[in-house]
């Protein structure tokens, strides 16, 4: 090793020191505890206790970890699937030289920075069945709304949509990408004789396809991780039924209602592991149909 | 080149599509505030009713919000009093409280409240279906005055006008303390239980302030740990060609995919042993170690510099630690201001986080406090709900009016919006 690299070694630690520290506490100190107390009856007030495979083999009978993994996949296939035909479509729309688009934009955007704690305050009180103002606007066309969070069948459903009303965050992204794509494209498309879907489909799609890819899986991980709009619409059981009992909402209450810290840390390595599983299918997947050179 | 097409990128029927998709993306928020500005009578109604609506009578010339009318429970009498704090001004009471030409009244001397009895003249009986306008509004009273006045339907007048007081009495209703919980509701709303008299403010240590400055607090120190601690670890990601950087680099992004659900069980371990629970330490010191998504950013950025700036540096003698300092920093200016309000985002909206490791309410966050007083409401009062709700968002929309720029560049080239 020569001096020259000895001293960058040094201060190539010393820079990344803090880096060093906060991902040994904070990130693989935990996963690797969390893995050990996943193997442990633990309560956090004593100490574990080593139980073998017993949380998994539990929870793999736990009727609740089903229904709360079912309902989070629905809600993230949901949320993600239509927040992207909605992001896509205003970009789409706003990628346009008419007037007024800044506009436009800012109109569809302001809603993506609402914090969740009053964005769901809000929602719950658009969503009253009797007095919420979408009931009351559908009764106005002649459609007898369902009870929406205090139905079970409509709960979930529910919380998709007010997912879909933050896609202004998504449609930014996909604009800018948008923009980037080289007009010289559309007009040889234009000159082949493509009509507006062939365009759309061979053209924008492919040119803005890592964008989609990055956007989706980062909006899948976040999907699984839905907690507060549950948490402040339905309560913490994740009523009706508890039909909006989203993955983080069970962890927390086995872990900070129950106290069963050791069976929501094997719940946290199972997410954890849905969650590698997904991106590295999202991945595989992209692989085939994501267009990376320009 | 006229195109039928709507989505041909000058075509201004693409303005039909637009409109509608704005209005339905505005709905929420308008409700949000209009809602925020209704008096709570209005609240509620079906069907619902848009533009705030405040109710008046005038009174020796002066147009004096009320509640609108609303049948009396059971049979009134109507007597003006000769004596008392406000003799000659007409009172509605209970028959109980009137007998052999006095009634009884509650007047709060200092801190307690006492009956007397005062003459006062009968003026007529009311029956129980009569109208009656309840409730001054708050500011007008003083705490000494009757509160239930007798009124003809046809003397009360509507205008269109937004009622402001609701962020007052949002704030005050979010000054909830330990000892609040046990109190009645219509009281933590700063509205007397008793018609004739208000209470005199309890002594709280808790306020909406207390929540605010603890959000703010936690926000600075995060914003400040993770813009100081991102660029250092960045710049030696990046400017320092090291053994072991690449790994480094690699391991950050891999960290990337790990969400905070799957560590909350051993961080709330963590912070136990250290004896954090409760404190607002979990919530910002993890941001002076740096954060995997605001790291990998700021290497980008910084790769983009070119190499030859630190070259020169070196040669006039300037340390690594000069470099970073006075020639990457200030040329990273944008980005930083990126990482910062995102950080600041991701505080301000924070609430699973505050939700574990605060217990006492004097350290709790303006998210937090809103859902607690949500579910000490549980679906009522939702003008004061929304009220506060309002005040939650406006910082952060004022603040995207400010810093539009930076909200836009940030989300557009790192593909994620501060979540």
């Amino acid at each position: 090793m020569t001096s020259l690299e000895r001293s960058n070694l040094r201060n190539g630690l010393m820079f990344c020191a803090p880096w060093l520290i906060g991902l040994t506490v904070f990130l693989i100190y935990p996963l690797v505890a969390a893995f050990y107390y996943s193997l442990c009856d633990y309560s956090v007030l004593l100490p574990p206790v080593f139980i073998g495979l017993d949380n998994y083999v539990d929870l793999m009978k736990d009727p609740l970890f089903w229904k709360s993994l079912y309902n989070t996949a629905y809600f993230a296939v949901g949320s993600v699937g239509l927040g992207v035909i909605m992001s896509l479509t205003l970009a789409l729309f706003l990628n346009s030289k008419v007037k007024g688009i800044a506009l436009y934009r800012t109109l569809f955007f302001l809603p993506s920075l609402m914090p969740v704690v009053a964005g769901s305050l809000l929602w719950l009180w658009m969503y009253n069945g009797e007095s919420g103002i979408i009931n009351n606007g559908l009764r106005a066309i002649g459609i007898h709304g369902p009870a929406w969070l205090a139905d079970p069948a409509w709960a979930k459903t529910a919380i998709v949509i007010m997912a879909v009303w933050g896609a202004g965050n998504a449609m930014v992204i996909y604009l800018a990408g948008l923009q980037d794509v080289p007009t010289s494209l559309y007009e040889a498309a234009l000159i082949d004789g493509a009509g507006f879907f062939q365009r759309l489909f061979n053209v924008t799609i492919p040119m803005i396809s890592p964008v989609i890819y990055f956007n989706v899986v980062m909006s899948i991980i976040g999907g699984f991780q839905a907690f507060t709009q549950a948490f402040i619409m339905t309560g913490s059981t994740g009523a009706p039924e508890r039909s909006t009992l989203f993955y983080v909402l069970n962890l927390y209450n086995v872990g900070f209602q129950d106290l069963r810290m050791g069976y929501a840390s094997a719940m946290a390595w199972v997410l954890f592991v849905i969650i590698l599983v997904l991106t590295f299918a999202a991945t595989k997947l992209s692989q085939r149909w994501v267009t990376y050179d320009r | 080149m006229a195109s039928p097409n709507p989505l041909n990128r000058t075509n201004p029927l693409i303005h039909l599509p637009l409109i509608l998709l704005a209005v339905l993306f505005s709905i929420p928020l308008i409700w949000l505030i209009l809602t925020s500005l209704q008096p709570r009578e209005q609240v509620g109604k079906i069907p619902p009713e848009w533009l705030p609506r405040q109710h008046y009578i005038t009174l020796q010339g002066e147009n004096i919000p009320v509640t609108p009318p609303a049948p009396v429970g059971s049979e009134k009498v109507l007597v003006v009093p000769s004596g008392g704090e406000h003799p000659g001004k007409p009172v509605l009471v209970d028959p109980a409280d009137y007998q052999d030409g006095t009634i009884k009244v509650s007047v709060q001397v200092a801190d307690r409240v006492e009956e007397q009895r005062v003459p006062a003249a009968l003026q007529q009986k009311v029956p129980g279906n009569f109208v009656i306008v309840k409730e001054w509004f708050l500011s007008k009273y003083t705490p000494h005055e009757a509160r239930i006045f007798y009124v003809e339907p046809g003397d009360v007048h509507v205008k269109i006008k937004p009622l402001f007081g609701n962020f007052p009495e949002a704030i005050r209703a979010l000054t909830a303390s330990e000892k609040d919980k046990a109190r009645p509701l219509s009281e933590l709303l700063g509205k007397s239980t008793f018609p004739w008299t208000r209470k005199g403010d309890h002594t709280k240590t808790i306020t909406f302030l207390t929540y605010l400055s603890n959000t703010l607090l936690v926000a600075i120190l995060s914003v400040l740990g993770t813009v100081a601690s991102s660029s250092m670890v960045a710049y030696g990601l990046s400017r320092i060609e090291w053994k072991g950087r690449k790994t480094l680099f690699n391991i950050t992004l891999a960290t990337m995919m790990v969400p905070f659900p799957v560590l909350m069980v051993p961080l709330y371990g963590v912070f136990r042993s250290l004896g954090w629970i409760g404190t607002l330490l979990p919530l910002w010191v993890p941001a002076f170690f740096g954060g995997a998504f605001n790291i990998f950013l700021l290497r980008q950025f910084f790769l983009t510099i070119p190499g030859e700036l630190s070259d020169a540096a070196r040669i006039d003698g300037c340390n690594e630690f000069g470099i970073f300092w006075r020639i990457i920093l200030p040329l990273a200016r944008p980005s930083l201001s990126v990482v910062a309000l995102f950080q600041f985002l991701a505080v301000w909206n924070d609430f699973l986080g505050p939700l574990i490791y605060l217990t006492e309410p004097d350290t709790f966050t303006m998210a937090l406090g809103l859902q607690q007083y949500q579910s000490q409401l549980g679906g009522s009062e939702w003008h004061l709900m929304m009220g506060a709700s309002v005040l939650l968002v406006l910082p952060i929309i004022v603040l995207f009016f400010f810093a539009q720029k930076t909200f836009i560049q940030g989300i557009s080239t790192t593909g994620m919006g501060g979540r």
